[in-house]
């Protein structure tokens, strides 16, 4: 278990440098326009500042990124948490919106429970249909994803239903030890998370299956089993971070909710290094992309550019790791960066990596995508 | 109503790939026979037709996603191509001065050219469609952005003559420009996809990208002009959502991409690409039509029936796609 | 017989890959109104060379001429253009659509840009006829049995007046009528004069049909002939590489076949096992502290009888019994439940998980085994991985490199380890030395006779025969899918017999007859 500094470097190089490189810049942006953008200050026995602002609204997404994270190192995806998390507000807010005594404790923990529970059924239902009905995840998910909000609309009545309990309050907008209680309980959670799939083995599994199934299957994994899993914890994930959600305004809104959040934790999980063809995850590069993107939020907003722009940007990046991890677009570059006859500037820094054997472009040379097919 | 039926059942002897088709055209008849039971008037003809000119634009967004998800892939970024398409359309109009024909010609070039984008990144650099569509969807709603926040309400002439002809049809009906305009989409695209080669290419292609490859197809060529014709045809759709609201907003046509992909899966293409038809996804507009013509009737129904509805018809498609597909396997092995 | 000018020629083609020669200055003639065979072993180069030949590759070195005059063809639809057309391993046609459009794909006839359906039809259905196929062409390609779409792409590559047709295993998932149909239409287009290349690992067919051959050898040629003047076993020799007569079998491992054959039960038993379309029921006694070798050419069934019996497909008919007791192998996780170990064939496609370390491989089938919830302490994990790694001999000596920084032999080696580790009984090694170099094929062999002496079974599946013979105590042979005898092993059983009875099925000497004795029970 020996790591090398060489190789220490090497790794650091591939995966978090850049994403790390990209949350530094964030900040520095927003420090430059905005001095005192890093200052916490105590009011209230409660930390406040910019920064604290965005660990707790990244909480949420930390949490479905994770079950994302999850989906994806099995080759799958999971288009549908944008609506469990609609689902999961609506259900907690709709609940609780009944007790005669909003403040009771009790009540909401059953509230949360009835939520989260339905939750993990859709993540359930997800995985049945990908691991023994045999759906391609993009498709099956998107079954979810087109009712789901319905299902939460009806749930609300179609209403914003809104609730005052101070107790449901605490989970997506409370304080504990002067800390977001979102952001301990994603802390945790994540904690948990990265415990039990390095601890257990199921982490390795995980990424056996989605390296290679059919190896996976002669070695004699549980496949299926593993898939249903994964699927129902990313509902559960949803789930969960629909309650922070709804909490954080206090209320449920089925239509908007989670409104594209899918797609940020896809990012935030592409960002991280965990590839969409399966395989290796990283829950600590997947932190370090919804840092990201929730630093990009938040600064974009602390700029005031209209926030929606953020959308460009997020664009960019993704269109940019995308071809970055394309072996079609490397192998591009560096042969059209060797006819200009120079060495890419810093080619090992931009996750450009020599083809294995170099090869004069040639025009009826297969590209290595035909090579594939061959 | 017989000829269709007839053909209907003598392709359904050839080619199983008409079941789907058959089961939409079944589902959309029984629909309609059921609003009749229900509710007084509507099978009038105006009620149908006000099908067609409710969802003409998603119809043409329809069209060009048909031609995506036959070649095997899909394209998330129809409903936000679209809503910038509103947005530059209603910029160039009221802010710039462009005369509105050339501001129309641009915003489809725009869309065309995001498509494109669009394609060089899945055929060239091996990127998923559905992530590559993904990364042009934010591109194209948060280019909205950068033209505008608000709303631009549309003031010329032009939009307001398209929003309010009405082209008379017999006994008292009439439909609108844009239904015209879809209707010839749907019939060009009808004539590109049945009669020339690139048009059975993307059928090919999306059946079997090496056979096609094998089979010295052009797939190239030919998945670069699914994802601009997609992008082509998102830009028209927006134009004629800007008949419709006459305005441009950044937020309009949120989650049509969703609705798209149902209808055209609903129509009985499939999902993973080679089989399907333009008609089929004429029906499918039809049928996410008539539930939501049937909700508003019901009156006591809301609105959200119309997502869980479609999301339970997408389901039902897929598992029956799912059958088909697997009994071809045992078929041919 | 074959007139001067060849209508394709091909002379010292060279094509690497990544760094690999796939093919080493190939020399390759055809003549036209011939049935060529190329002829080959796994790796031989033989996709390759077809490869080259119509395009879809361009060649690293060499040249074709096509009648004389040198090509270079920029892909399938250039060499087409030609006249050079291929119908590829698997059927390559898209199943969603029409009969008549598989066999059109890109030459519909058309007017002012418009695909004519009606003459679309005609033609195909025309083309069809001249293979003797009467279907309606408008229905779905894939709802034909295969034969069907065999000839639907042939018709599509005899469509353009075609001077070349070239074959790539086109029988294999045909039946013998459908055969007897694709040759009499074979025949017919010799003597149209035609040149057809032919692939098939099917002997029989090629004596049927074949009026010479090529034969590769790891990407090198090793000759040409005359098939009718090339007897079967000299065929099968140059194939597998040996020249007959020139090797004994004396490093056979032990002849502790003869010694101790009374004393142990088999552990698997397998009776009529079998599997339609893959491999015809057979018998075999897989015996604790024995090796049984499975010999056969490519594709005459051996990987497939190895995934029965591993649990890796399912068998539809006849009887296991593991330790006496009837069973049905539902699954790979059945089959280790029963301490039966697979190494599979393909080592990257089914075996590897690339991108995890050595050790993660290693421990995968044991810690599956366990379940997720028991995972293998680290201190465990360590001692075993450390143990295996030095007693197979794994390098580098790091267990966190990914596995897939490995050399292909010391992947086979971590394979192995993954299933030395959950302690099977029955040991099944389907091409356990393919593409991995000398030295530690060395090792694997002894490896392999040492675990057999320790008491494991043993069912070793290989391309050589030699090494066959070296390790086995008993040879079962197949040919053409079906098990043909079960030898047994020791200084009686040549290399030369062996091939005897690979190339003719028969049993010269007689001795035993397959089905009546199995490889347990030895007379």
């Amino acid at each position: 278990m020996s790591i090398t500094p060489g190789r220490l470097r090497a790794l650091t190089r591939h995966r978090l440098f850049w994403p790390l490189a990209l949350l530094a810049g964030l900040l520095l942006v927003a420090v430059a326009d905005n001095p005192s953008f890093f200052s916490v200050r105590v009011q209230g026995g409660h930390l406040y500042g910019n920064l604290i602002d965005i660990l707790r609204l990244s909480a949420p997404l930390a949490l479905i990124a994770l079950g994302m994270t999850l989906v994806i190192a099995l080759k799958g995806i999971d288009l549908s948490v944008g609506a469990v998390v609609a689902i999961g507000g609506a259900v907690a807010c709709t609940e609780i919106s009944q007790l005669a005594d909003q403040g009771s404790a009790s009540g909401v923990v059953l509230a949360v429970g009835a939520a989260l529970g339905l939750c993990l059924l859709a993540g359930l239902w997800n995985g049945f249909l990908v691991a023994y009905v045999g759906i391609q995840p993009i498709i099956a998910t998107l079954i979810l994803m087109v009712a789901g909000r319905g299902v939460a609309q009806m749930v609300t009545d179609g209403q914003i239903v809104t609730v005052s309990s101070s107790p449901y309050h605490l989970i997506g907008g409370g304080y504990l030890f002067g800390l977001p209680f979102s952001a301990l309980t994603a802390g945790a959670v994540l904690g948990l998370v990265a415990l039990l799939v390095r601890r257990s083995a199921l982490g390795v599994l995980v990424e056996s299956v989605g390296g290679n199934a059919e190896a996976s299957r002669l070695a004699g994994i549980k496949s299926r089993g593993l898939t249903l899993g994964v699927y129902a914890f990313s509902g559960l994930c949803a789930g969960a971070a629909g309650l922070m959600i709804s909490s954080n305004i206090a209320g449920a809104d089925g239509n908007n909710a989670g409104l594209w959040i899918e797609l940020d934790a896809i990012f935030a999980v592409v960002i991280g290094g965990t590839a969409l063809t399966g395989g290796r995850f990283y829950l600590g590069g997947t932190l370090v992309g919804v840092l990201v993107i929730q630093t990009l939020t938040t600064v974009v907003l602390s700029l005031g550019v209209p926030p929606e722009t953020t959308l460009v940007f997020k664009a960019c990046v993704v269109t940019a790791v995308c071809l970055l991890q394309s072996p079609a677009f490397r192998h591009a570059v560096t042969s059209r960066l060797r006819r200009a006859g120079s060495r890419p500037p810093g080619a090992s820094s931009t996750h450009i990596e020599k083809p294995e054997h170099e090869h004069e472009p040639d025009p009826t040379e297969p590209t290595p995508r035909e090579v594939q097919n061959t | 109503m017989s000829a269709p039926l007839t053909s209907l059942r003598l392709a359904a002897r050839h080619r199983r790939g008409y079941i789907p088709v058959a089961s939409t055209a079944v589902l959309f008849l029984a629909l309609l026979a059921a609003g009749n039971s229900r509710y007084y008037g509507f099978l009038e003809g105006q009620v149908l037709l006000n099908l067609l000119i409710n969802n003409a634009g998603l119809l043409v967004l329809a069209v060009g996603m048909t031609f995506v998800i036959l070649t095997g892939g899909i394209d998330l970024s129809v409903g936000a191509v679209a809503a910038l398409s509103t947005m530059m359309v209603a910029w160039m109009v009221e802010r710039a001065g462009v005369p509105p024909l050339l501001a129309i010609v641009l915003a489809l070039a725009v869309g065309a050219g995001l498509g494109r984008l669009m394609g060089h990144m899945v055929h060239d650099f091996g990127v998923q469609p559905f992530i590559a569509t993904l990364a042009g969807m934010f591109l194209a709603r948060g280019l909205c952005f950068l033209i505008s926040t608000e709303s631009i309400s549309i003031t010329d002439p032009l939009f307001a003559t398209a929003a309010q002809t009405r082209i008379p049809l017999p006994s008292g009906t009439f439909i609108s420009i844009s239904v015209v305009i879809a209707l010839v989409i749907v019939a060009v695209a009808f004539g590109v996809l049945h009669y020339t080669r690139f048009g059975r290419g993307v059928y090919a292609v999306g059946d079997n990208p090496q056979s096609a490859e094998l089979m010295a197809l052009p797939v190239r060529r030919t998945i670069l002009a699914a994802y601009t014709i997609s992008g082509l045809c998102s830009a028209l759709g927006g134009v004629l959502f800007t008949f419709y609201t006459q305005s441009g907003y950044s937020l309009n046509l949120l989650g049509t991409e969703l609705d798209t992909i149902a209808a055209v899966v609903i129509g009985g293409t499939v999902l993973t690409g080679g089989a399907g038809y333009v008609l089929g996804t004429v029906l499918g507009v039809c049928v996410l039509g008539v539930i939501q013509t049937i909700i508003t009737f019901e009156g006591t129904l809301s609105s959200w029936w119309t997502k869980i509805v479609t999301g339970a018809l997408l389901l039902a498609f897929v598992l029956l796609q799912r059958v088909l597909t697997a009994r071809r396997t045992s078929a041919g092995s | 017989m074959a007139p001067a000018t060849p209508v394709l020629e091909a002379t010292g083609i060279v094509k690497d890959f990544l760094g690999v020669r796939a093919l080493k200055e190939v020399d390759f003639r055809l003549f036209p109104g011939e049935v060529h065979a190329l002829m080959g072993e796994n790796g031989a180069g033989k996709s390759t060379l077809i490869k080259v030949l119509t395009g879809v590759h361009a060649a690293d070195g060499g040249e074709i001429r096509l009648q004389g005059t040198p090509v270079r063809f920029t892909g399938p639809l250039h060499a087409r253009a030609h006249g050079v057309s291929t119908v590829y391993q698997e059927v390559n046609l898209c199943p969603s659509l029409s009969i008549a459009e598989n066999v059109l794909l890109g030459r519909e006839p058309r007017r002012f840009g418009a695909i004519r359906w009606k003459e679309l039809r005609r033609r195909a259905t025309e083309l069809l006829a001249r293979l003797d196929i009467d279907v309606d062409v408008r229905v779905e390609l894939g709802s034909q049995p295969l034969a069907v779409q065999q000839m639907v792409a042939i018709a599509r590559a005899i469509d353009v007046d075609a001077r070349v047709l070239i074959l790539d295993e086109p029988t294999s998932s045909l039946d013998r009528e459908e055969v007897d149909r694709l040759f009499a239409v074979l025949d017919r287009l010799r003597g149209d004069g035609v040149a057809v290349l032919f692939v098939s690992h099917f002997l029989e067919q090629i004596y049927e049909i074949s009026d010479r051959v090529t034969v590769l050898r790891d990407g090198g040629l090793i000759g040409e002939y005359a098939t009718a003047e090339l007897p079967r076993r000299d065929l099968v020799a140059r194939m597998l590489g040996q020249e007959p007569g020139d090797l004994e079998a004396e490093q056979h491992r032990t002849s502790r076949a003869q010694d101790d054959q009374n004393d142990q039960a088999p552990f698997v038993t397998a009776r009529g096992v079998g599997r339609k379309g893959a491999i015809a029921p057979f018998d075999l006694d897989l015996t604790p502290g024995r090796v049984t070798g499975l010999a056969g050419l490519l594709g005459s069934g051996r990987s497939e009888s190895a995934r029965l019996l591993a649990g890796a497909d399912r068998a539809d008919q006849g009887q296991l019994t593991v330790d006496g007791a009837p069973v049905t192998l539902r699954g790979p996780r059945a089959a280790i439940a029963r301490s039966i170990a697979y190494l599979s064939e393909n080592r990257k496609a089914d075996g590897l998980i690339p991108d995890l370390t050595v050790t993660e491989n290693i421990v995968l089938a044991l810690q599956a085994a366990q379940g997720w919830a028991r995972p293998l302490s680290a201190r465990r994990t360590d001692e075993l991985v450390t143990r295996w790694m030095t007693a197979l001999d794994i390098r580098p000596r790091d267990p966190s490199l990914p596995v897939r920084n490995l050399s292909g032999g010391n992947q086979q080696k971590v394979l192995l380890a993954r299933w030395l580790l959950t302690e099977p009984r029955l040991l099944i090694l389907d091409e356990p030395t393919r593409g991995i170099d000398i030295g530690a094929k060395a090792q694997i062999l002894r490896l392999i006779s040492g675990l057999a002496d320790d008491g494991l079974a043993v069912l070793f599946v290989s391309a050589e025969l030699e090494e066959v013979l070296r390790l086995s105590d008993t040879v079962a042979v197949l040919r053409d899918r079906e098990l043909v005898a079960a030898l047994p092993g020791g200084a009686a059983l040549t290399v030369e017999r062996l091939m005897e009875v690979i190339a003719t099925g028969e049993n010269a000497t007689g001795e035993i007859a397959p089905g009546e004795v199995t490889t347990g029970e030895p007379v």
